[in-house]
């Protein structure tokens, strides 16, 4: 019960702040393929590297163990495939999962529609699974991470990761202002 | 008449939301999510109506193991996302009715936000996440997979939206 709160508090959480950025906003996510609006960058990249700064930094001053927080596995073929696919239908829709209950919330049918095509993939994946099960769990490689991958020290890792992502960002600053 | 508010700065809200994902690991362990949610509840309807159906696909049965598909972790987060995003447009007048006003989106674009939410769907389902579970969460913790899906869909959403021009005027 008291998990459910937490995930229920969590989630009121989360969609507030996906709607405060404007990411129910169907538009504004699809121009960001189209190079108008950089609002999807900004705030995956932001979140990302506060999340991972803050895991590396609370881990290592004993804040909690970050050690035991989820790591996905890698399925390398499904993921890469997955991930053209999910791309696909991404600049199709302009919304993804979450922000498609985002745009639903504030309003807009179209996070209905995409919901129920997201409804239907599932279904879809599930009924086809029989068939697909081998090319699903093909190409493991366990809960592999950036580090263990290239054999660098997590501290890093995690500095070369905010290297690059702040020189993302601040290249889109640049180009937002103009020359 | 209620004044509508601008969205939030970006960078700002990004921050918040990784202060959020931060919390959301400390607590639990693992991160925020969405499609999960989605094959939960597809995976209780399917035990429902057909078993049998069900019970032949590793897939749905993954789903159906551990308690309850209709109130498992990430449903209930997806019912708060829904509340917290409808409350957050509300107070700010940013809420559309685009079921009910001239602003209705064409046939054309609610077949296309059908289409990509069934290409999500499968692809967040070969992927075993989606833009918040896998590429955000996983992503954060360095997962490699997380890079790889991250890599691919903006290389397919880069790729693909020329073609799809007309649906972004």
């Amino acid at each position: 019960m008291n998990d459910l709160l937490v995930a229920g508090g969590i989630g009121v959480a989360f969609g507030c702040a996906l709607e405060c950025a404007g990411l129910g906003d169907p538009p504004k996510l699809a121009g960001q393929f189209y190079l108008r609006d950089f609002t999807v960058l900004k705030v995956m990249l932001s979140a990302m590297l506060t999340a991972m700064l803050g895991a590396f930094w609370g881990g290592r001053l004993g804040m909690f163990d970050s050690a035991a927080f989820y790591v996905p596995d890698t399925y390398l073929l499904p993921q890469l495939l997955g991930g053209l696919v999910f791309g696909l239908g991404f600049v199709l829709s302009g919304l993804c999962p979450g922000t498609s209950c985002v745009a639903l919330a504030s309003g807009r049918v179209e996070g209905a529609a995409t919901m129920l095509g997201l409804f239907a993939g599932v279904l879809l994946v599930g009924m086809a699974f029989p068939a697909i099960e081998p090319f699903y769990r093909s190409t493991p490689y366990g809960p592999l991470t950036l580090q263990r991958l290239t054999g660098l020290p997590y501290g890093v890792m995690v500095a070369l990761v905010t290297v690059v992502a702040v020189s993302a960002l601040t290249w889109i600053a640049k180009r937002e202002t103009g020359p | 008449m209620r004044t509508r508010r601008p969205y939030a700065e970006p960078h700002l809200t990004g921050v918040c939301l990784g202060l959020l994902l931060l919390a959301c690991f400390a607590l639990t362990g693992q991160g925020l999510g969405a499609s999960g949610a989605f094959a939960s509840v597809a995976s209780g309807v399917v035990g429902t109506v057909s078993p049998e159906a069900a019970a032949h696909s590793a897939y749905f049965r993954s789903y159906l193991q551990d308690g309850s598909p209709w109130t498992a972790w990430i449903v209930v987060e997806i019912i708060g996302v829904l509340i917290g995003a409808s409350a957050s447009a509300a107070l700010a007048g940013r809420t559309r009715l685009t079921s009910v006003h001239a602003i209705r989106p064409s046939a054309g674009k609610l077949f296309a936000g059908v289409a990509g939410g069934t290409l999500m769907g499968i692809g967040a389902a070969l992927a075993r996440g989606c833009t918040s579970g896998l590429a955000l969460s996983g992503g954060a913790m360095l997962s490699v997979g997380a890079w790889i899906f991250m890599a691919a869909l903006f290389l397919a959403g880069f790729l693909a939206a020329p073609f799809v021009r007309r649906l972004w005027p």
